[in-house]
This record gives structure tokens, sequence and C-alpha cells, in this order.
């Protein structure tokens, strides 16, 4: 059915992008009819994450380094994942809240539209609130490079905003991947939660304190390593972890690019094998 | 009378139960965080070993406890408090107060037997999964998994309040989202679930170990290390049990004005 009924309506990026603007658009309007709610759970949102850098600022004031990286190297790292984390969140975190629209059927009225069901599933219930992880982020980012002394090449200057880009596509890959999955099982949106919300707490912290194996699996499984820890190591002029040669810190836009494409082949797979709960 | 509430608690765990898949998917992704953090605290520990007064094995006992009691003691949401918002918001809750059962205690026995659940369903396999890679300290003998299951217990207790007197806010507030936000933030931040109690530094330290969010992980995994014998042990039961007192109190004046006052949402 669902195939059927897409091809009244436009595909492709351009369409994709044109009904997510509009879902989203109507979601902040219809948050700013309550605008001291909206500045609550802004503030609230920024102080949520704000509160897990405090744990880091704890440690740091028992310890003067972390498997041998120093606070505003930590800084650096836990900033570009966490501003990559707060982007996807932004803009696809509402994908994991599908499985309940799978279980009572209400998934249907969004194939009933002629727009694209990602754009509209990724911007359902739009929370302009998750800003505030994003601002976190990059604040934590600005401070860790203020009190590093980078020396800083052009290539280095170019390879930071295009990570924290790729981190967040990659991020954003692992949702739809994960949404994809709650076609067939709609319980199991936690699992998600330990690769994205765990993955990004994984990434605020030195490859060095985990073990190996967890260090390989995310850079040839799972590859969250891209998302931050190997473009940072780089500009850290650190050594790369789990014997992967240097270049492959400027990888990440091509890895970001398999990650979009193997999330597409599941969600078109997911939407296949769509049977609505028929009530 | 008891009857009923035991029947209630029995129809909260069965409820629980029926989701096998997304007890699994929890079971996964509380492993998965357990392990992540445990490498955080062993670099932690490395670095300053006996840091708070625990041994490595005793901060990565603490990590795994942590990831146990999530959902047993309502760390991060107590579990049923969105559901008991939804029906004050929506004006089900006339329901629920014509019922010949007192509406605190029908959502404390619902409470109890998804906590039994998910003790069993969320907490032991974890525990056990990092018991196997890391090697943490147990407790000692039976008589210490005893003095263990009863903090759990207490602690499940004053979450349960907690997430009680949060849900009340909505007769007034209609929209809980806000309250909600804030007690699941200092619940977080309170409860030694990022980083323990004990590692806080000065006053902040002194402070947290005194709110009610220390009886849901802190005193418990305490408990579980043995750092109290006798007497101290007893205070300890003493303190998760007066503040479970204080807040289901207050949650039962909150409860008593709210039906007394406030019009009921609805046609």
């Amino acid at each position: 059915m669902a195939d059927s009924w897409r091809t009244y309506g436009e595909t492709g990026i351009r369409a994709s992008w044109r009904t997510y603007r509009m879902v989203a658009g109507m979601w902040i309007r219809s948050t700013m009819a309550y605008r001291s709610s909206f500045a609550l759970t802004l503030v609230t949102s920024f102080c949520v994450t704000f509160f897990d850098f405090v744990v880091i600022l704890l440690m740091f004031g028992q310890v003067r380094g972390l498997g041998g990286f120093s606070f505003a190297e930590v800084a650096l790292l836990y900033g570009t994942a966490g501003t990559s984390f707060g982007i996807a969140d932004l803009t696809m975190g509402s994908l994991q809240r599908m499985g309940k629209r799978v279980r009572d059927g209400t998934l249907d009225t969004f194939l009933m539209r002629p727009a694209p069901l990602l754009a509209q599933v990724a911007a359902d219930k739009f929370a302009l609130r998750r800003f505030g992880r994003v601002a976190q982020g990059l604040m934590v980012l600005v401070w860790g490079l203020y009190l590093l002394h980078v020396e800083w090449t052009p290539l280095k200057a170019v390879l930071l905003p295009v990570t924290v880009v790729c981190g967040a596509v990659i991020f954003g890959a692992v949702m739809v991947l994960g949404a994809s999955t709650l076609f067939w099982i709609q319980d199991a949106a936690e699992v998600t939660n330990s690769f994205t919300y765990g993955g990004n707490t994984l990434l605020q912290y030195p490859p060095t304190i985990f073990a190996q194996d967890l260090v390989r699996g995310v850079v040839y499984v799972v590859p969250l390593a891209f998302v931050s820890w190997l473009p940072a190591l780089y500009v850290l002029g650190r050594p790369m972890p789990a014997g992967v040669p240097e270049w492959a810190a400027f990888t990440s836009p091509l890895v970001a690019a398999v990650c979009c494409g193997a999330a597409g082949l599941a969600w078109r797979a997911g939407i296949r094998s769509y049977r609505s709960t028929g009530s | 009378m008891l009857r009923l509430y035991a029947t209630v608690a029995a129809g909260g765990f069965r409820r629980f139960a029926a989701y096998r898949v997304a007890t699994a998917a929890g079971v996964f992704t509380n492993t998965v965080f357990g392990l992540v953090l445990s490498s955080t605290y062993i670099a932690l520990w490395h670095e300053r070993p006996s840091l708070g007064g625990y041994s490595m094995d005793d901060a990565l006992a603490y990590v795994w406890i942590g990831q146990a009691l999530i959902t047993v003691c309502g760390l991060m949401g107590g579990g049923f408090e969105d559901e008991l918002i939804e029906r004050i918001r929506t004006g089900d809750i006339a329901v629920d107060l014509y019922r010949p059962a007192d509406l605190q205690a029908w959502w404390f026995s619902a409470n109890a037997g998804r906590t039994a659940y998910q003790l069993l369903g969320r907490g032991v396999a974890p525990m056990a999964v990092g018991a196997l890679v890391f090697h943490f300290t147990l407790p000692s003998g039976p008589g210490g998994w005893l003095a263990f299951l009863l903090a759990v217990a207490l602690g499940s207790v004053v979450g349960f309040a907690l997430w009680y007197l949060v849900a009340m806010s909505a007769f007034w507030l209609l929209d809980g989202q806000g309250v909600v936000q804030v007690a699941w933030l200092a619940g977080l931040f309170f409860s030694g679930m990022l980083l323990p109690l004990n590692v806080f530094p000065g006053t902040l330290g002194e402070l947290a170990r005194l709110l009610p969010w220390a009886s849901l992980l802190q005193v418990p995994a305490d408990v579980y290390l043995g750092r109290y014998e006798g007497w101290e042990l007893a205070g300890a039961y003493g303190f998760q049990g007066c503040w479970a007192l204080v807040l289901l109190g207050a949650g039962r004046a909150a409860q008593g004005a709210a039906t007394r006052k406030v019009v009921v949402q609805g046609g």
C-alpha cells in the first residue's frame, strides 16, 4: 500500500525537505503559543545536558587526567560528540516514538498523505527545546578549544566543522536504522538508545580508557568512532586507536554517506513490511 | 481490602511482564551503559584509588547496582507518573476516584507489582553480566543480600512517593511536563546515578546525602557494600523510612487538597 500511495505524492530529497520544514514549522508555532512553558523546557533541556558535563567537572576536581587526557582535551571530545548528537537529536529525535504509532495504527494517517513518510515521522512533534543540547555542546566545544593550544593548520580548521556535521549525520542514520526495526518489533526502541545516548556518552571520554574490543566495535561494527573520536584525536595530535591509520580521521563524510545508504535501505524494507493494526 | 491491593499489585506485575521484548531491550541498554560507565569509573579510580572511600571493586559494583535499580527505584522516572498525569489531564481520574479504593494505595500497589517485576526482569540480568565481566564486590553472604533487598524495597517506596507527589502537581498545572522534567533532573543528579554521592565535594556532597534522592541508590549501594554495621544499618533504614513517611504524607495531603478543591477536567 505504501508504494502505490507514494507514487501520488512527490518524492526525493526536495520533497522531504519541504515536508520536514512544513511539519516542523507547524510544531514550532504550536509550541510558541505557550512561550513561558517553552522557555522553561529550553532551560531544563540545557541544564540536563549541563549536569552531564558537571560529572566530568567533578571527576576532574579529583584527578588531573583521565586515561592520559587533560580536561581541555576531554572537553573537546565532549563538545564535538555532544554537538553532533544534539543536532541529530533535534532533527531526528522524534523517530524513537514511532513504535507507538506502529502499534496503535496511527502511522496510517501519515501514509495517506502525499508526502515522504520519513520526513513526516522525523518532524512529528518537533521539539525546538532540544536545541538546548546543541547549545551546551557548542559551549563546551568552544571552551575546550579556548583552553587547548592547538597547532592550527588549514586542514584542522576545515576538519572540525565538517566533523560536527558528519557526526550528526551518522547519529541521524543510526536513529533511522533504529526506527526501521520498529516496523517489526515495536517495543525495541530502547536498543537504539544504547547506540545513540550510549554512543554519545562513550565518545565523551578518551578511547584510551575503554577495553580494546569495545573501541574496535565502534570503529568497525557501529562506526560511531567517526562521529568525533578519530577527527578529534587528529586535531589533538594523538595516535589513532585500534590500529586505525591516520588518514581515517578524514573519512567521516564517506562513513556518513555509507550509513545513510544503509539506513535508507532498512527504512524501505521496513515500510514494505508494514502491516497496519487494522482497527 | 488487603486482598484488593494484592490483586492490584499482581496486576501491576503481570502488566509489565507482558512486554518481554521491551524488557530484553531494556536489559541490553542497561548493560551497554554499565560497560561504558564501568570503563570511566576504572579510569577514575585508577588515578585516585579509594576515591570516596570506595575501592575499584566497590565502584564497579556501584555502577551495576545503579543500572539494576534505574527502573526499580525510579531513578529516571517512576514509570507510572506519565499515565497518572494523563488521567488527571483528561479527567479519567474521576473514574479512579469513584472506586471503593484509596487512590494513593491503589497506585502504590500497582507500582509495587511493577517494581517486583523490574527487579527480576531488568535488575538481575545486567548485574549478572557485570559480575561476570568485572568480578566486582559482592555482599557477604545471604544476610548481606537480604539487607540490600530491604534497602531496595525502602528505596522503591521513596521513589514511588516522590513521583506520586510529582504527578499530583498535575491537578493544578494540568501540563505536568515541566515538573516531571525538573524532578527527572534532580533525580538524575542527586540520586548518585551519574557519580556516587560520596565523591561529590564538600557541602554539595553533604547536602546531597541528606536529600530524599540519596535513599534511591546511594543508601542501597552502601548497604550492599557493607558500609553500615549494627546500629548504623538501622540508621540507614531509618533515613529511608523517614523520607518515605514524609513524602507519602505529602502526597496524601496533596491528594486530599486536590480532590476537595479541584474541578475535574472533562464533560
